[in-house]
């Protein structure tokens, strides 16, 4: 689109809030340097849509993803923003709610929160529950109603503590999207009773999600966090980038499945690694950040713990369209099934014999990441996931699916579930659900009501009665409505099959 | 080898019982209650074939006299059931315990126990003890979802391997009991108590229907017939009526009022019980 048209197209709009303008402008204008050499052949890939770098700008001047070490800034406060040590619950979510406002991100708006439960169990003593909750109410709507972007995400977990108890029953209260919460769950840290209580949150709020620790937790040497759309990275880092590889697209290329492995499928690979590299390489040689920005001044992320995200789409129409000649469908069928582990294997081998620039923490390696997709994904399947109408009549069987799949991606995969209504009278059936999936080898999961205000889009939340009024040309609070509501359309997702009904 | 006959497996299931549950009806029923609300599963197909002309997708034929069902073409969509005047299903197959459970194996790793329901199971007690016996091995519970119509003691080797009977109460007074399911309640009131003896009641049940069932005299039945000591920790789970899926006089039947149910549940407090559930 023209330049000029799109500033004016974007200025008087309907739908658009004033933050939503202004960070559209700033894109719009990101958008006219031209600063990173791109080959043709990354060109073309661009072109057929088999790359897809997510919006991410032309000129990149922050990280995409960012995960401060809030433990250490309550603990030691901070010089730029002139806060003290936290001393007691208010002074800590205080010292949270200003530092937020400052993290940057690809949304512009905080997508790591932290751990709130650990965060803030250190000065729950003295306080009974009943003023922890009418503080957590008002901390957590704060969070809602400033942060109009649901890629914003805490933890919680794996350790029950009185203020993850506290911020489950809030949060069944509260019926909000920001922030999306996900637990870390290990059988054998985390008690049932606690995580039947956020199971039955999530059936009542669809939120948290849940996330298997034992899996995920040797992924970064100093630990990790969950932010934005399940990614999976370093505390006190993140990730410099990403770009997807839309296998969707890419199977146009050929017929041949020889040849799309061992041809098409590498080629395109190291086109987006190198993509990725001129981003870190503009990033931290050009744009300054890592030199001016007081969170790594300040020793709350540090350079060398950030990491690029090379992301995978769309497997289920690749193994689908490989396949057509033989009607044979991904999710259902054998050599299907067995196909979409060949390519994987593929992707994750060649994957690892790319360099990655300034990522020591994982010795120059590109992190593997199951992306789950764009408002603009017409027919693509989010990450490995089977698409939606397509899902197999089994329950079991589907996770079993997924399972298989989960292992390739360190950097963050998941699972989205509609559950019956009724099984909210029974948390301990899905917990025994999330155990053997989790056994199996799942990585990530989340459940909401078949019924609820809430939704699961890709991985964000979004208020059904929101998309409505959007819908309406009505400007709406959460930008990620915007996203959410094309989505839910085009992906039929009120069609994803509802669970142990 | 015993066999069953087999209306249905739920792979996932989460209302019968502690956790996630494989659960597997067995057709007919030595019983057939007014609120009954599956009520396909009362008796045996007779092949009278009024099904077979009904069947949208012609998945229902008549071979030698008898109606066979095929399964790949079958769309679920019950017509048959519907059409059906005996109160019966033509999607029933008998099956071996041994091929019941080769299908529930698959579930191991996810679900902690097995429960049959009907229909009846305690009418297949060969069958329910090989079954039981096969799901002990790999380490799950296996119960009984059941009316309490057979007598339980006379099948030991059942009991050893249930470890435990949801059992319905129904109601009290035995005129109430024979007006609702047309048979005397004599056996399972000693069926209660043999259960309390041997400490395999996984819950007791009461579903609540104005005017046709003394729920405060079920409860007061329960709590005079098992032991004092165990009144606290015994399961009452009170179940409001649902017309959903009932056929005959109670098709229409009003539910009862939350209050009636608040108030049963208080009076059931008043006798000791702890664990009681609305539903």
């Amino acid at each position: 689109m023209d330049y000029t048209k799109q500033i004016y197209d974007t200025i008087t709009s309907k739908k658009l809030t004033y933050e939503q303008k202004l960070k559209n402008l700033a894109n719009i204008a990101e958008n006219e340097l031209d600063v990173l050499p791109i080959p043709e052949k990354t060109k073309y890939y661009f072109s057929t849509g088999a790359i897809n770098d997510l919006f991410e700008g032309h000129a990149p001047y922050r990280p995409r993803y960012i995960m401060p070490d809030y433990e250490k800034y309550l603990k030691n406060g901070s010089e730029f923003l002139r806060v003290k040590p936290a001393k007691n619950m208010d002074e800590a979510i205080f010292a949270l709610m200003m530092i937020y406002h400052h993290v940057p991100s690809i949304t512009s708006f905080p997508v790591f929160l932290g751990s709130l439960d650990y965060l803030l169990e250190p000065y729950a003593d003295g306080l009974s529950d009943e003023e922890i909750k009418s503080k957590l109410r008002l901390f957590l709507t704060f969070l809602d109603r400033t942060i109009d972007d649901s890629f914003c995400h805490a933890n919680l977990g794996p350790k029950e503590t009185r203020v993850g108890n506290l911020i489950l029953e809030v949060e069944e209260e509260l019926q909000d999207t920001v922030p999306n919460l996900t637990i870390k769950y290990d059988q054998d840290i985390t008690p049932d009773a606690f995580m039947e209580k956020a199971i039955g949150c999530s059936l009542k709020c669809s939120n948290p999600a849940i996330c298997n620790d034992k899996a995920n937790v040797n992924n970064y040497k100093g630990g990790y966090g969950i932010s934005s759309c399940y990614n999976i990275l370093p505390i006190a880092g993140g990730s410099y980038t990403l770009t997807r590889v839309t296998l969707t697209k890419l199977a146009n290329e050929t017929n041949d499945i020889e040849k799309f492995i061992n041809e098409v499928l590498p080629e395109c690979l190291s086109c987006i690694a190198d993509y990725e590299n001129e981003r870190i390489r503009f990033l931290v040689e050009k744009s300054n950040f890592f030199e001016s920005n007081f969170l790594v001044k300040e020793g709350l992320i540090s350079k060398n713990r950030f990491v690029p995200m090379f992301g995978v789409t769309g497997l289920a129409e690749c193994v689908n369209t490989l396949l057509k000649d033989k009607g044979l469908k991904y999710g259902h069928d054998k050599e299907a099934d067995d196909l979409g582990v060949r390519i994987m294997d593929k992707i994750e081998k060649t994957v690892s014999t790319f360099h990655a620039l300034y990522t020591p923490l994982t010795d120059n390696h590109f992190m593997l990441h199951a992306q789950v997709g764009l408002d603009s994904d017409l027919g693509v399947t989010s990450g490995v996931r089977i698409p939606v109408g397509d899902e197999p009549e089994s329950f079991l069987d589907h996770l079993r699916h997924s399972a298989r799949y989960h292992c390739y991606f360190p950097a963050g995969v998941g699972d989205i579930f509609p559950i019956a209504d009724n099984v909210k009278q029974n948390p301990s059936a899905l917990l025994d659900i999330v155990k053997g999936a989790f056994n199996l080898g799942m990585h990530y999961m989340s459940f909401y009501s078949a019924n609820t205000d809430l939704v699961r889009i890709t991985g964000y939340l979004v208020k059904r009665s929101e998309m409505e009024k959007f819908d309406n040309n009505q400007a709406v609070i959460k930008q990620t409505t915007h996203l959410g509501s094309p989505n839910y359309k085009v992906n039929n997702l009120k069609e994803r099959k509802v669970r142990m009904g | 080898m015993a066999v069953a006959p087999i209306n249905k497996i739920i792979e996932c299931s989460t209302v019968d019982g502690p956790g996630l549950r494989t659960s597997v009806f067995v057709q007919k029923c030595n019983i057939h209650c007014l609120y009954c609300h599956n009520p396909e599963t009362q008796n045996l197909c007779v092949n009278c074939g009024k099904c077979v002309s009904s069947c949208p997708v012609l998945a229902l034929s008549i071979k030698n006299g008898k109606v066979i069902w095929n399964k790949d073409i079958c769309v679920s969509c019950d017509t048959c059931i519907s059409v059906c005047p005996f109160h019966a299903s033509p999607k029933v197959v008998y099956r071996s315990a041994e091929d019941v459970y080769s299908e529930i194996k698959k579930n191991l790793g996810f679900i902690r126990g097995i429960t049959v329901s009907g229909g009846e199971c305690s009418l297949y007690p060969d069958f329910l003890t090989e079954l039981f016996n096969l799901a002990k091995k790999d380490g799950l519970t296996c119960l009984m979802d059941s009316n309490g119509m057979v007598e339980y003691s006379l099948y030991p080797d059942l009991m050893k391997v249930t470890d435990g009977v949801m059992l319905d109460i129904k109601s009290w007074d035995n005129d109430i009991y024979t007006r609702l399911v047309g048979f005397s309640n004599d056996i399972v009131k000693k069926n209660l108590a043999y259960l309390d003896s041997i400490n395999k009641i996984e819950e007791l049940r009461i579903v609540v229907v104005d005017s046709y069932v003394d729920s405060f005299a079920c409860i007061d039945g329960i709590a005079s017939t098992i032991q004092k000591e165990n009144i606290p920790t015994t399961k009452l789970k009170l179940i409001r009526f649902r017309k959903n899926g009932v056929k005959g006089e109670l098709s229409n039947h009003p539910s009862p009022t939350l209050e009636t149910m608040q108030k049963l549940k208080d009076y059931a407090v008043s006798k000791g019980f702890k664990n009681i559930e609305i539903r």
